[in-house]
C-alpha cells in the first residue's frame, strides 16, 4: 500500500520576495514581476531581494565558505524546514538537491584570458598554470561544486539522511521531486527535502545558456507572450519543498499545503521523430484518470524558449479540456533545476490559499473559487519534460479534522 | 536450489549481468582485473599537459587512441562522455541486453562529475571574440551558435547523448555526490528496480578531470600526494607514509537488471546488488567529524539493507584514498561496526586506488565492478605500496599481493567531499 505524500512546507527566494507570505502576495497581484534590463544587457533578469543570511546561516564562518548560489540554495532549504515546522526531524531527512555549477571567480577569469589569450599555446599554457595556481581561492573550489549545495544544507541546516545531487537543468529539478515523492510513497524514510537554487546574476551562466540559444534579448515580456524574441529570463530563485508521509505529518499535528500524486518526467530528443508529444501522452496518461472534471488550473513552466513552449501549448491544447494556465516563468523567471521544484512550491501555495493564481495577461483564463487540483508541467528549455499532479488536503484529513 | 526471486524485504532481488571498465590500467575487464591482481600500478608522470608551477604533476590518465595518435586533447566533459560509452559497450555486450542501436529495458543512471566551460573553449571564444577585449559579455556575443560550448557545458548533455546512444528509457538522471557518486548512480538504478519502474538499469560512473584547474583545486585544498618523484609509489592507502591521493580518471558501468528479468532470458548472472546504505555528515566541508558517526551509519545501512549482519561480510573494498584523513575515519569506522567479527582483524579490507588512484566521480562504481570480480575469481586485490604499516591501522589490508579467499559478501565502501557517504553490499548469489 503506497504512503500518501504530502508537502508540508514550502520555502520560497524570487524576485517577489522571500517566503509564503510574499509569494501568496505575488500570485494574488497578477503583475508582472521585477526586472533588471540593465546589468547584464541585452539579456533581462529578475533580481532576487537582499538575503539577512544571519537568519538561516547563522556563522559567519559558513557564509563565507559560500557564493551566493549556496547561500541561496541553503537559505531558501532552511525556509522550507521552518515552514514545515520539521527542525526536530532533520537528523533523519532524506536530501535531495537539483545543482547547477557553483559561481566562477569572473575578474579572474577575465584577467586571465586578457594575459594568456595574447601568447603562443605552449607559453600560455605554462602561464595558465602560473596565473590559477597564484589565482583560485581554496574556498571557491568548494563554493563552486555541485553537490557541495547540499553539503552546506547538511552542515547548516542538519539535514543528515540520504543526500543526492541530481545535475541536468530543469529535468534535474523535475527528477529530484519525482524521485523524493516516489521513496515516500514506497515507505524509504518518512521525511524529505528537496529543491534547487539558481542565481541570475552571473556571466558565467549567461555565457553556458546564451550559447545554446535559450536567453531572450531585449525587454521583458510574458513568456506567452515572446514571438519576437524567444527565450528564457532567468530570475534569482531557490525553491525547496518538505514532503512528508501523511501518516509523518499527521503524528506531530502538521498541516499539509497540498497532496503530491503522481510525478511523471520524460525526455524527448525532440527531433522530427522523437517531438516529445509521445513522451508527454504518456507521462500524462500517468495522471489522468485523477484528474476532475471541469476547468483545469495549470501552473506551467514554460520558459519561452520556442520549441519547448510550442510544444507545451500544443499538448495543453491536446487535453481537450477548458484550462487556467499560470506561468510560472511570467511571474519570477527561469530558475533552470529550481524551476521545477518552484512551480510545485507554487502550485502547492495555490492550493492552501484556496485560490488560483490572478491572470498575468490575456492568455491566462480566469478561474474562480476554490481549485481542488493543479497540473504542473516542465518543459524544460532544451531537454526534459515533466507534469506532476497536486490535489488540495480536505480538512477532514488535515490533523484535527475529523474524517 | 532456485535463487528466491525477491529479498528479505519482499523487494524484487538485483542481479548485475554486464560490467565494463576503463581505467588508467587499460581498456576493458580483463586487462584492468589482470593487471589489479599483478598489483601494478597505473599513476604516470602527466604528459597532458605542461605541468610547470603544479605542486602535484602526477595523476592516473585515461588517454584515447585518438589523442595518442597525436589528436585534439579532449575536455573533461568530451572525455567522460567517451569513456563512460565505452564501459556502457562493454557492459552491454558481455549482459547481452540493448546495444548501440537502443532497446534497453530501463533508465541511465549516470554518475558523473559537474562540468563547465573550459579553459580551450574560453580561449576559443576569445579568438571569435577578437578584437574585442576578451571579457564575458564579449564572449557571450562570441558564443552564439558555438555548439562546443552548450554539447560540453550543459549538465544535461552528457547524459542525453549517452541516453540516445543506448537507447535508455526515460529522463537519464545524472548525480553528484563527491567521491560517491559512482556508488549513489547505482544504488538509484537499485531503487528503480526495486520499486517496479524498471526491469533493468544502466548505472555508469565516469569521471575524467585531469586538468590543469581541476588539479590546481585539489592542491590548494591540500589534498593531493606531492610525491612527484616515484609516481607509481604515491597513492600508498592505509601505509604510514601517505601524503594524499592521487587523482585519476575512469569509468565503470554496471547493466543492473531484475534477476526475474534476467533469468527469464536466460542471461549469465556475475553478482547481486543486494544493499545500499547511505548516510551523511554534517560536520565539516572536507573532513569527517572525527567520532566517525556518518561513515559507520552508512556501512551499517547497507549491511542491514542486505538483511546481513557484519559477521557475515567476507571482503572489504575500501575506499582508502590515501589521505591521511580518510584513512584513519575508514580504520576506526570498520572497527566499529566490525568490533564482533570472526576475525579481530575484522574482514580484509583493501583499496583499487592504490593501483589505479581516485578516480573520482566513478570509483565507486569502478570499486563496485572490482568488487564483483574479486567474487566471481574468489581471489582479493591487493593494497600495494605497503611498505610501513601505520601502527593506528590495525587492519588485514591484503598488503602488495593478491590472495585467494572465500568470498560471500562485499562491502564496498564510498565516502564523499560535501559529508556524502555511500556504501554498497555486493554478493555471488542471491540466497
Amino acid at each position: 500500500m503506497p504512503h500518501d505524500v504530502w508537502i508540508t512546507g514550502i520555502g520560497l527566494v524570487s524576485c517577489a520576495g522571500e517566503g509564503r507570505a510574499a509569494h501568496a502576495a505575488m500570485l494574488a497581484a497578477g503583475t508582472p514581476p521585477p526586472v533588471d534590463e540593465a546589468s547584464f544587457a541585452p539579456f533581462p533578469i529578475h533580481p532576487g531581494p537582499a538575503l539577512e543570511l544571519d537568519r538561516q546561516i547563522p556563522k559567519k564562518g559558513d557564509q563565507r565558505q559560500m557564493e551566493p548560489w549556496q547561500r541561496l540554495g541553503t537559505y531558501a532549504a532552511g525556509l522550507a524546514i521552518d515552514d514545515a515546522g520539521a527542525r526536530g526531524l532533520v537528523g533523519e531527512m532524506d536530501l535531495i538537491v537539483a545543482a547547477g555549477g557553483g559561481e566562477r571567480d569572473i575578474a579572474l577569469d577575465d584577467s586571465v584570458l586578457a594575459e594568456v589569450s595574447q601568447l603562443p599555446p605552449e607559453e600560455g599554457a605554462v602561464r595558465l598554470n602560473a596565473l590559477l595556481a597564484s589565482g583560485l581561492r581554496p574556498t571557491l573550489f568548494l563554493a563552486q561544486l555541485s553537490n557541495l549545495l547540499a553539503g552546506n544544507i547538511s552542515i547548516v541546516q542538519g539535514v543528515t539522511g540520504a543526500s543526492r545531487t541530481f545535475m541536468g537543468e530543469e529535468a534535474a529539478g523535475a527528477d529530484a521531486v519525482r524521485v523524493a515523492a516516489m521513496r515516500l510513497a514506497e515507505g524509504r524514510g518518512s521525511v524529505a527535502l528537496v529543491g534547487g537554487a539558481y542565481s541570475a546574476p552571473r556571466w558565467d551562466m549567461l555565457l553556458l545558456y546564451g550559447s545554446g540559444g535559450l536567453l531572450r534579448r531585449g525587454a521583458w515580456a510574458p513568456v506567452f507572450g515572446r514571438e519576437d524574441a524567444p527565450g528564457a529570463v532567468t530570475g534569482t530563485l531557490g525553491a525547496f519543498l518538505v514532503l512528508e508521509t501523511a501518516d509523518s505529518a499527521r503524528a506531530r499535528g502538521a498541516k499539509g499545503l497540498a497532496r503530491i500524486g503522481t510525478v511523471a518526467t520524460a525526455q524527448s530528443r525532440r527531433s522530427p521523430a522523437d517531438t516529445g508529444r509521445e513522451a508527454m501522452a504518456q507521462a500524462f496518461a500517468h495522471l489522468a484518470p485523477r484528474l476532475p472534471a471541469g476547468t483545469l488550473p495549470v501552473i506551467s513552466g514554460a520558459t519561452g524558449v520556442a520549441a519547448p513552449t510550442a510544444l507545451e501549448r500544443e499538448f495543453l491544447g491536446g487535453l481537450y479540456r477548458p484550462l487556467a494556465v499560470r506561468a510560472v516563468g511570467s511571474r519570477v523567471g527561469w530558475g533552470v533545476e529550481a524551476a521545477f521544484p518552484a512551480s510545485v512550491a507554487l502550485a502547492a501555495l495555490a492550493l492552501s490559499e484556496g485560490r488560483v493564481p490572478a491572470p498575468l495577461g490575456p492568455l491566462e483564463a480566469p478561474f474562480e473559487g476554490p481549485p481542488t487540483d493543479m497540473l504542473v508541467t516542465g518543459f524544460g528549455a532544451w531537454r526534459g519534460e515533466a507534469l506532476a499532479h497536486l490535489a488540495a488536503i480536505p480538512a477532514a484529513d488535515q490533523p484535527g479534522g475529523t474524517a | 536450489m532456485t535463487a528466491p526471486r525477491t529479498d528479505h524485504a519482499g523487494r524484487p532481488v538485483v542481479a548485475v549481468t554486464g560490467i565494463g571498465l576503463v581505467t588508467p590500467l587499460g581498456f576493458g575487464v580483463a586487462d584492468n582485473w589482470a593487471a589489479l591482481l599483478a598489483g601494478r600500478s597505473g599513476i604516470r608522470r602527466i604528459a597532458r599537459f605542461p605541468t610547470d608551477h603544479l605542486r602535484t604533476t602526477i595523476a592516473g590518465t585515461v588517454d584515447l587512441p585518438e589523442e595518442a595518435a597525436g589528436g585534439r586533447v579532449l575536455t573533461s566533459s568530451e572525455r567522460v562522455e567517451r569513456i563512460a560509452a565505452m564501459a556502457a559497450e562493454e557492459a552491454m555486450a558481455e549482459a547481452g541486453l540493448g546495444g548501440p542501436r537502443g532497446g534497453f529495458p530501463g533508465p541511465l543512471m549516470l554518475g558523473m562529475p559537474p562540468v563547465e566551460t573550459e579553459w580551450p573553449v574560453r580561449f576559443a571564444l576569445a579568438a571569435r571574440a577578437a578584437p574585442a577585449e576578451p571579457r564575458y559579455a564579449a564572449l557571450v556575443e562570441a558564443s552564439v551558435g558555438f555548439d562546443a560550448l552548450w554539447r560540453t557545458a550543459s549538465f544535461a548533455g552528457v547524459g542525453e547523448r549517452l541516453a540516445e546512444r543506448f537507447g535508455t528509457r526515460g529522463a537519464p538522471i545524472a548525480v553528484s555526490t563527491a567521491c560517491a557518486t559512482g556508488a549513489t548512480a547505482i544504488q538509484l538504478g537499485v531503487e528503480a528496480i526495486q520499486r517496479g519502474e524498471a526491469d533493468a538499469a544502466l548505472a555508469i560512473g565516469a569521471d575524467g578531470t585531469v586538468q590543469p584547474e581541476a588539479l590546481i583545486r585539489f592542491s590548494l585544498l591540500s589534498a593531493l600526494s606531492t610525491r612527484n618523484e616515484a609516481p607509481e609509489k604515491a597513492a600508498r592507502p592505509f601505509e604510514k607514509t601517505r601524503d594524499g591521493f592521487v587523482m585519476s580518471e575512469g569509468a565503470a558501468c554496471l547493466v543492473l537488471e531484475s534477476l526475474d528479468h534476467a533469468l527469464a532470458r536466460g542471461a549469465r548472472v556475475l553478482g547481486i546488488l543486494r544493499g545500499c546504505g547511505e548516510k551523511s555528515d554534517s560536520f565539516h566541508r572536507t573532513r569527517s567529524n572525527p567520532d566517525g558517526g556518518a561513515v559507520i551509519r552508512a556501512m551499517r545501512n547497507a549491511i542491514a539493507d542486505a538483511g546481513l549482519s557484519p559477521g557475515e561480510i567476507s571482503y572489504v573494498n575500501a575506499h582508502g584514498t590515501s589521505t591521511p584523513e580518510n584513512d584513519k575515519m575508514e580504520t576506526l569506522g570498520m572497527r566499529a561496526v566490525f568490533g564482533n567479527h570472526p576475525d579481530p582483524f575484522g574482514p580484509p579490507i583493501s583499496s583499487n586506488k592504490s593501483m589505479i588512484g581516485h578516480t573520482l566521480s566513478a570509483a565507486g562504481a569502478i570499486e563496485a565492478a572490482f568488487s564483483l570480480l574479486t567474487l566471481r575469481d574468489q581471489r582479493l586485490p591487493p593494497t600495494i605500496n605497503h611498505d610501513e604499516p601505520d601502527p593506528a591501522i590495525a587492519l588485514d589490508v591484503v598488503p602488495n599481493v593478491a590472495r585467494d579467499a572465500k568470498v560471500a559478501h562485499v562491502l564496498s565502501n564510498s565516502f564523499g567531499f560535501g559529508g556524502q557517504n555511500v556504501c554498497l553490499v555486493i554478493s555471488g548469489d542471491a540466497a
